[in-house]
């Protein structure tokens, strides 16, 4: 009886908070901002409140409020947290061996909030990630877009959610050789077949969509329920995006094929041979997000992989982003990826548009991360340097105004840099609580 | 008698010109040299003959003759080094039959030699090439007990024996989680794998004792670990795996090197007082397994622990199919080393370790004509190699 009073009280107390409490002005200031969408900023100012950014500026255009703390970041840079458009941090799982394509899964229900992986990625400055399920289904199921706050005990922790409160996420798709299986059974044998499959499932979605419309409220005439055409229905309304894992040139017009013929919004994940149809992405107005890889091959998809992806699909104008793959790569060097792609005839600003703004529109939230502006949510990072250069360290992430990563801390460096113990999952990093929450570690 | 000597003034002539074009005489010139040798030269020059360096300094005390090419980098190292690779015997396609650096049918093949297997046209050896590697110590892979023997190579060669500096280097022994043989087999156990491995140290032993033993393959090149001709190349990472090697070569009186190493970190004295050397993991590899405890910190503890240490690309099962030692070496330089100290790890330390810091490894008058040229600090992510030079060639043009 008593602790249900102490946690009524506790409930109380803190809906009061939320709802009437300002969160104290922060103002990052003198650091150089990169602020993605407009030109960098010397000496700026970032302001924020209550986990939003209320004003990006310097000492001329920003007026700093009564009360506001301020935080001197002289000779650091301040960017948007980057974006990761295609990760598998945390070990979510997706499809089992049953069927190539299973839209009905959901990444949301095998996945550890508590991952090691998940660490690190706020080490790499990740502040949102499109946690995928594998490419060995043609559709291996729903992914989950998540924040990266911190004393996450539970998936639910780091879920976005819409206003009709549900969560947010795509589905995932992919061909080639991945979801081909030589022994038959219900996968495809050959790359005609596995499009046919594709084509196959979502005319059955269409028309399960067709009852549903037609039946309109009266529910004697309503379909039986099948959770996976529900899911691709949505996929076929432009309500969830699909993330088309592809490699081969002739794979990728395949995914655009299908595209074309369905309508629905599509992210074309790794295009590894990205080089040999840019303009074909270009014109189909399909983003486009790629991955390097430090050597070709690893795969025969893969064997035609190049550095200059990147500067390929820019001169032919499509939106690129960029992604980890976590763990084919860590995300503690996420903005490695970006270096490289400017290594290879990218230009800077591109690239640093594609670890942030151009994966935040592939995820359909570009309003509310992506970029330092007014509004948005307050998700940053401060670095030691140029966001290009290796020597450049990740020195803090903070999502939604709170500091989830922090160099200078002796747990966080363990993350950043490895060590005894630092791969192990399950191992609750609290930021400020020293105490025991229970059931934690 | 006349007629004989123009042809043989012509013969001259063309042999002559075959020469130059094979160890053609360059000048090598660079606003910053990293000759390994010493302090970095500012506007520095090296100069090369007969596939050989023949000078060294700056541009202000080495004169260029006139007949020689001069190539011009921003900054010029020795070509560099990769301590540990599995490319040449593992190709870029990852199919079956571009896979030779591992044979399953048994858990201990030291005779099983990687000149046999090392194929000199993989695109894995022209890809690393390009970014100045131009040695390489590759061969049998880690995840057997003990898989098979390494060799030396240059990045260059039409086949292997062209390529070849050293045919049998090490043997390749793995101790741990990777090196079990699978259920019902042996070894199933760390212990079980160190007792095998002493086993075979023993009967090699006893083999050359006796005059009338049948030639084994096995003892055979094992004898020569046990004659400290030749080091046991252990990869090792969890701390115990690690302390068993250092016992096992303590018993045998064997030379080791170390190799991944994932908890060096936690042993620095019980591995300085050995006296080996470790080939570090790459600094990038995945902390996963027997890895766990990987840190991007190791190789700077190694070194300021007074530890010979060189850095490695290592086996890769999937994507990437190979690392590159030259990014390994800058996310080192990134965490804890210094540039010179993390170059050392690609180039003079390499060397050293390998045992052919008389040939390779520096920019000093009389070794090997290897140099990398790049437009900017090697280590960054936005800099170029610009070119590599093996043996006084120039093997590599491409701006990657």
């Amino acid at each position: 009886m008593m602790k249900r009073i102490i946690s009524i009280t506790a409930a109380i107390y803190l809906s009061v908070w939320s709802t009437f409490g300002q969160d104290k002005p922060m103002a990052y200031i003198n650091a150089r901002i990169i602020p993605i969408v407009g030109p960098p900023i010397e000496q700026g100012i970032l302001l924020v409140q209550n986990g939003k950014i209320k004003a990006v500026g310097d000492a001329r255009t920003v007026r700093l409020p009564a009360g506001v703390q301020t935080v001197d970041l002289a000779g650091k840079v301040i960017m948007p947290g980057l974006v990761d458009s295609h990760s598998h941090v945390g070990g979510g799982s997706g499809g089992d061996a049953s069927g190539p394509i299973q839209p009905d899964v959901r990444l949301l229900d095998g996945i550890n909030a508590r991952a090691a992986s998940m660490q690190r990625a706020q080490a790499g400055g990740i502040t949102t990630v499109n946690v995928m399920p594998g490419s060995g289904h043609l559709d291996s199921g729903q992914t989950l877009y998540l924040k990266l706050r911190d004393n996450a005990v539970k998936i639910d922790d780091l879920l976005i959610y819409y206003k009709d409160g549900k969560y947010a996420g795509g589905i995932k798709f992919a061909n080639g050789t991945n979801s081909i299986r030589s022994g038959g059974g219900a996968f495809p044998g050959t790359r005609a077949k596995a499009a046919a499959l594709v084509r196959d499932q979502f005319i059955k979605a269409r028309e399960h969509g067709d009852k549903i419309k037609k039946a309109g409220k009266d529910n004697s005439k309503l379909p039986a329920r099948d959770l996976g055409l529900e899911a691709l229905i949505e996929v076929l309304d432009g309500n969830r995006v699909v993330h088309f894992h592809t490699h081969r040139h002739d794979d990728i017009l395949t995914a655009l094929r299908l595209q074309k013929e369905f309508g629905f919004k599509i992210v074309l994940q790794h295009v590894s041979e990205a080089w040999k149809v840019a303009d074909e992405i270009a014109k189909a107005k399909a983003p486009a997000s790629i991955i390097l890889i430090d050597s070709p091959g690893g795969k025969l998809e893969t064997t035609d992989i190049k550095f200059e992806n990147g500067a390929a699909l820019e001169k032919a104008g499509a939106l690129i982003g960029f992604h980890t793959d976590d763990s084919i790569t860590d995300s503690r060097w996420f903005l490695r990826s970006a270096g490289l792609a400017v290594r290879a005839g990218m230009s800077r600003e591109k690239a640093l548009y594609g670890m942030t703004m151009a994966n935040a529109i592939m995820l359909d939230l570009q309003t509310r991360v992506g970029s330092l502006e007014t509004g948005k949510d307050a998700d940053f990072i401060v670095l030691s340097g140029d966001p290009l250069s290796v020597y450049t360290h990740v020195l803090q992430t903070w999502v939604e105004g709170k500091k989830v990563f922090d160099r200078a801390d002796a747990k966080d460096y363990l993350i950043a840099v490895g060590g005894f113990g630092a791969a192990t999952d399950g191992d609750m990093h609290i930021e400020c609580f020293d105490g025991d929450i229970g059931g934690g570690n | 008698m006349k007629k004989y000597f123009v042809v043989l003034g012509f013969f001259l002539l063309t042999a002559h010109c075959l020469l130059l074009t094979l160890h053609a005489q360059i000048a090598v010139k660079g606003e910053t040299v990293w000759t390994m040798a010493g302090e970095p030269i500012t506007n520095g020059v090296v100069l090369i003959s007969n596939g050989k360096i023949e000078a060294v300094g700056s541009t202000a005390s080495v004169n260029i003759p006139a007949n020689y090419r001069i190539l011009s980098a921003k900054v010029v190292t020795p070509g560099l080094i990769d301590a540990h690779t599995v490319i040449g015997l593992n190709g870029y396609m990852n199919q079956p039959h571009d896979q030779m650096a591992l044979d399953g049918s048994s858990s201990v093949q030291p005779e099983l030699r990687a000149i046999d297997a090392y194929n000199a046209e993989e695109k894995l050896i022209e890809w690393v090439r390009s970014f100045g590697v131009t040695t390489i110590h590759t061969g049998h892979q880690p995840s057997a007990l003990v898989s098979g023997q390494t060799m030396i190579a240059k990045t260059t060669g039409r086949n292997v024996d062209e390529a070849t500096v050293i045919p049998a280097a090490m043997i390749a022994v793995t101790i741990g989680q990777s090196a079990m043989a699978g259920t019902g087999k042996s070894p199933g156990t760390r212990a079980k794998q160190i007792a095998m491995l002493r086993a075979e140290l023993i009967k090699a032993l006893e083999n050359s004792k006796k005059t009338d033993a049948p030639k084994d393959l096995k003892s055979e090149i094992l004898m020569k670990v046990i004659k400290r001709e030749m080091p046991l190349l252990i990869s090792a990472h969890k701390s115990q795996d690690i302390m068993s090697a250092l016992r096992i070569a303590k018993e045998f009186n064997i030379r080791v090197v170390l190799d991944g190493a994932s908890d060096a970190h936690m042993l620095l004295s019980e591995i300085k007082s050995s006296g080996f050397s470790v080939i570090i993991h790459p600094t990038m590899a995945r902390p996963g397994g027997d890895a766990e405890n990987m840190s991007m910190t190791t190789a700077s503890k190694l070194k300021a622990a007074g530890i010979p240490v060189a850095l490695q690309s290592g086996y890769e099962g999937y994507v990437p199919k190979t690392r590159v030692v030259l990014f390994e070496a800058a996310l080192a330089a990134a965490n804890g080393l210094s540039k010179r100290d993390a170059l050392a790890l690609i180039t003079i330390d390499a060397a050293k370790i390998l045992g052919l810091d008389n040939r390779i490894g520096s920019l000093a008058v009389g070794k090997d004509a290897d140099i990398a040229m790049y437009d900017g600090d090697p280590f960054e992510y936005t800099t170029h190699c610009t070119g590599t030079i093996i043996n006084g060639r120039v093997v590599s043009e491409v701006i990657r």
